[in-house]
């Protein structure tokens, strides 16, 4: 049982006291057990650990840590061994007993284990190494490889709580506001407003109490760096949200997490009552006289409780629908109290900002976009994962660079940023700096940093209708734009993609995109054109074909295609005619080994998906 | 029933910014959330009734019907879209013939979608109970549902 | 005291009105739905949207919510406005496509035909403003009906869709609906309140008196209880009391 830190030097001493118990020639074995390896399987494997360095008498010489996510998921389940910085990827419960007697006992690294670029076919040992890693700048996302999430000590081991510290008895609230202005911090959730001046809205907004909100509702499909970092260093956000609340004014705070992520909401409720037993949370926080309580609320299943209103109004117990802003959040929000809302990555860049100063967040980055921004980088591309890049890097160096190009050798086509409410951005500009303004002036947007890559394989019709589909399903319902019109146009572009679009339907989907972006009550209605918006400014070939040729270039867009055998590739296996969910598929004898149904046909794709031999083609109809 | 619900008011301090965890209390505890239930949480804590059932049935979170015995989510988010989930969805729509939201007939498996898990690496992604099964596609869709 | 101009006219404001108070107060028409001067404005028709300016910028903004501040610059009826008016009535036809009210309305804003495929168009009476639920709440305060399910999914309904038990007869539902997609019929001593979707009876109160039925036993009970008056204090309706 720790006693409470009482004091800036308690905390200090804290610090030492945890690193001198901490011999640095120790082995250490980091198993990332992020939500990514938990599907691949780490609960396997770092039980099979505990097993194998129990078995051989070494539970007190060698340490094993469940970490949070590195972000490499494509790559999962992945290992880290020290000493030595040795990186091993897609290790199973059977690969352990080998790790422990080659790398741990002995010191060496086995070779089948080590990452591969798929690029050169050149093997890496040490994960700064790593293409994937090598052009990141980790400064937020970094320490997840460090720490265990349920372990407070691996935190303050690192430096955490001592800008807490910092400003509690260093800075008053003003300073800290004047810090975070002068780094240029903006909101790294979707809107990207500038965290300094919301913060002092706040401060000076009349009323109490004022609340501050921790925001995880991470609604964007694709992206997850968000429940990553809650799930991963938990801490980081916490720190953040406290200094937060010291310099706005606010003592109860609450963190915000979608439904969907378990682990990060287990995860940040370890942390607070760590916290709170150490004195870091609650009353009187390092002796500092500031009280400070966080409660964890959980969404229900809504993507639009990641607007600002509607997360408070489902604090309240009502449903989520959003309100206008014309009277914003910071003068009237929770309880029609002032209340600063901040995603949890903009949250985590203050203790760092505050650490190092404005100036050192200022070097990284572009004019208009200071610091970094963690990327959810997945879809088409080799390297699927998390990646945390300086503001400024260009999209091509994202892609190529970090992710490693297009997966199976295909041809990129676009990336998709900004979630639902952003937009695909094409080959023809992979030489834009990733920055806010950039991407907005391309009519997509930064959002919470999805970059979804697309290839030769995606219907651009298809993704603009998947997306209106996803926004139809989550709009509140309240207004008549963003119900009545979203669905209208979800309508239009299905029949497009069944080959029954007529020539007027661009223009009408312009028409009801214009409404849509001004009438709109709230941003999820405002941004809802943008898919259409992007694919049509920058492939409106596809959307005519679809619509004039009836032919989807792609060869996605089912009601345009069909599926054929290719004789000569066949062999009659048979293999497709038993997996054929209503039998299309004949067996016709030695000749024609077996013969496609087109009546029959519903276009499943299970016959191309079980064949070995790539006897199954697609073509248009 | 009515101590679990009664628990699950209380755990919160009856807070009625609360109701959405205390719900989903609920519901953990009970699979779904039963009409009885829904009265019960409106008398305790003064929330008209007429609330309490707009909350229930706006968040996706909430079932009104009984789930089956296995919860299947299927992951729609765009990178399982873009390397083909819809195709995973059809075939579980025709392997159990229900839609998304329904339960089997004989009260198995209930169906669902969600629009990401955050395991996009490991995409198509469906999750059973909890469990994550990756880059599946519509022809592994009749094996998995056999291993339940 | 502050100044405004809406459509070229200075008007005076009192801070904390609305530009939708302002326009009505000075006799400037701008169309609504879902608004009502009883009940908190709602911004959910979107029909109210005028365009206000700040220099040489402008946006469209709910004129039933959006507070006035001095200097303040609105049009209410630029063809942007319009536009968007006509878009948003085109999309309230489709789905009402066989309502009088809407048609109505739609028409006298140059809307004859929405723009969608027949096959599209749908026969609601309900165009969701949320008068019914919000007066329920705010006035009666009862909050017997509500907003249920959420998108294109969303309608007006009792809990469970079973009689409301806070209901208590009123109809102030029936007679804030703006297009008739609530009803009520009073009948051989009987109430009932119905859309399409669920319906409520009550039993009407006999006058002593008279023998007229004149308003439901439930609604009476309420309003003698909460205002704290004795038993039998309805059992004489209003005509006869004179």
């Amino acid at each position: 049982m720790v006693a409470k830190l009482k004091s800036k030097q308690d905390l200090e001493k804290l610090k030492k006291e945890i690193a001198a118990k901490r011999e640095m020639e120790k082995p250490l074995i980091m198993a990332c057990n992020g939500t990514g390896c938990h599907a691949s399987g780490c609960v396997a494997v770092t039980a099979a650990f505990r097993e194998e360095i129990g078995k051989r008498g070494l539970a007190d010489k060698v340490d094993i840590k469940a970490s949070g996510c590195h972000g490499f998921c494509e790559q999962g389940p992945v290992v880290v061994i020290q000493p030595g910085d040795i990186f091993y990827h897609q290790v199973k419960a059977d690969d352990v007993p080998q790790i422990v007697d080659e790398t741990v006992i002995k010191g060496s690294v086995i070779d089948r284990l080590l990452y591969v670029d798929p690029a050169t076919g050149k093997k890496y040992v040490h994960p700064s190494e790593v293409p994937f890693y090598q052009r990141q700048r980790r400064i937020v996302f970094g320490n997840n490889g460090k720490i265990s999430p349920d372990n407070i000590e691996d935190y303050i081991a690192l430096g955490g709580y001592s800008a807490l510290a910092k400003v509690l008895f260093d800075k008053s609230p003003q300073q800290v506001i004047e810090e975070i202005k002068k780094s240029g911090l903006r909101g790294r959730g979707g809107a990207g407003f500038p965290a300094g001046r919301k913060w002092e809205s706040c401060r000076n907004a009349p009323g109490e109490p004022k609340y501050v909100i921790a925001n995880c509702d991470e609604g964007d499909p694709g992206v997850y760096a968000n429940r990553s970092l809650l799930e991963g260093n938990p801490h980081s956000v916490l720190e953040g949200l406290i200094i937060c609340a010291y310099a706005v004014g606010s003592h109860q705070g609450y963190i915000y997490v979608r439904n969907e992520y378990p682990l990060a909401v287990k995860n940040a409720g370890i942390a607070i009552k760590q916290a709170e037993q150490m004195g870091l949370l609650g009353r009187n926080i390092l002796g500092s006289g500031f009280d400070f309580k966080i409660t964890i609320n959980r969404g229900g299943g809504a993507f639009v409780c990641g607007e600002s209103s509607a997360l408070m109004a489902s604090l309240e117990g009502k449903v989520g629908e959003p309100r206008a802003k014309y009277i914003h959040t910071v003068e009237k929000g929770l309880w029609d109290k002032p209340s600063n809302l901040n995603n949890v990555e903009t949250l985590a860049n203050v203790p760092l900002i505050i650490n190092n100063g404005a100036d050192w967040f200022r070097a990284v980055g572009t004019e208009g976009s200071k610091g970094t921004k963690i990327f959810s980088l997945v879809g088409k591309v080799n390297n699927s994962g998390l990646a945390e890049v300086p503001m400024g890097m260009t999209l091509r160096e994202v892609i190529y660079g970090i992710g490693g190009g297009i997966k199976n050798g295909k041809k990129f086509k676009g990336v998709q940023t900004g979630g639902p409410s952003g937009g695909v951005i094409p080959e023809s500009m992979l030489d834009m700096p990733v920055d806010f303004d950039e991407l907005t002036k391309a009519g997509s947007m930064m959002g919470s940093g999805g970059m979804i890559v697309m290839d030769e394989d995606t219907c651009m019709v298809d993704t603009a209708r998947y997306f209106l589909s996803f926004l139809e399903e989550e709009s509140c319902g309240k207004c008549v734009p963003c119900r009545e019109g979203i669905k209208r146009m979800r309508q239009i572009l299905n029949d497009i993609t069944e080959g029954k679009g007529e020539e007027r339907d661009i223009e009408l989907l312009e028409r009801i995109s214009a409404v849509l972006g001004d009438a709109s009550l709230c941003a999820l209605g405002m941004t809802a054109a943008n898919p259409v918006l992007t694919t049509l400014r920058y492939f409106r070939d596809e959307y005519e074909a679809h619509i004039r040729e009836k032919r989807c270039p792609a060869g996605v867009c089912k009601a345009l295609l069909q599926y054929y055998i290719i004789d000569e590739k066949c062999v009659g296996c048979r293999l497709c005619e038993k997996a054929c969910p209503v039998e299309a598929i004949t067996f016709k004898g030695k000749k024609k080994p077996v013969v496609l149904d087109q009546e029959k046909c519903i276009k499943c794709g299970i016959c191309k998906d079980v064949c070995n031999l790539e006897a199954v083609g697609v073509k248009p109809r | 029933m009515n101590k679990k619900v009664a628990l699950a008011i209380d755990k919160y301090g009856a807070d009625t910014g609360q109701l959405i965890s205390i719900l989903q209390d609920i519901q953990a505890e009970l699979y779904y959330l039963p009409k009885e239930a829904l009265v019960q949480v409106s008398a305790a804590m003064g929330i008209p009734l007429s609330q309490v059932y707009s909350v229930a049935t706006f968040f996706r979170a909430f079932s009104l019907k009984p789930r089956g015995k296995h919860l299947i989510n299927v992951c729609l988010g765009t990178a399982c879209h873009v390397r083909g989930a819809s195709k995973v969805l059809e075939q579980m729509e025709r392997s159990l013939a229900v839609s998304p939201g329904d339960t089997t007939a004989d009260a198995r498996f209930t169906l669902e979608t969600v629009n990401c898990m955050g395991c996009c690496a490991l995409g198509p992604v469906v999750n059973v109970d909890g469990e994550y099964f990756g880059q599946m596609n519509a022809g592994k869709v009749n094996s998995l549902l056999a291993k339940f | 005291m502050i100044t405004i101009d809406i459509d070229g006219r200075e008007l005076k404001a009192k801070k904390g009105q609305t530009v939708l108070e302002v326009a009505r107060e000075s006799g400037i028409y701008i169309p609504t739905l879902c608004y009502h001067e009883s009940l908190a404005p709602y911004g959910a028709c979107r029909l109210c949207v005028v365009e206000v300016f700040h220099g040489s910028r402008s946006r469209l903004v709910a004129s039933c919510l959006y507070p006035v501040e001095e200097g303040l610059k609105v049009v209410t009826a630029s063809p942007r406005v319009k536009d968007n008016r006509r878009v948003i009535m085109e999309l309230l036809l489709a789905r009402c496509s066989e309502n009088e009210v809407v048609r109505k309305l739609a028409s006298e804003m140059g809307v004859e035909q929405p723009p969608f495929k027949t096959e599209y168009l749908e026969n609601e009476d309900c165009i969701l403003c949320g008068l019914c639920a919000r007066a329920c709440e705010q006035i009666v305060e009862r909050s017997a009906i509500s907003l249920v399910n959420r998108g294109v999914k969303r309608e007006l309904a009792t809990p469970f869709r079973e009689p409301s038990a806070a209901c208590i007869g009123c109809g102030s539902c029936a007679y804030i609906c703006p297009t008739g997609a609530i009803k009520m019929e009073d009948k051989d001593g009987i109430r009932v309140v119905y859309a399409r979707n669920w319906k409520t009876e009550f039993k009407l109160k006999k006058c002593k008196v008279c023998g007229s039925y004149w308003a439901p036993e439930a609604q009476l009970e309420y309003i003698r209880k909460k205002v704290n008056l004795p038993q039998g204090f309805f059992d004489v309706c209003l005509n006869c009391r004179k």
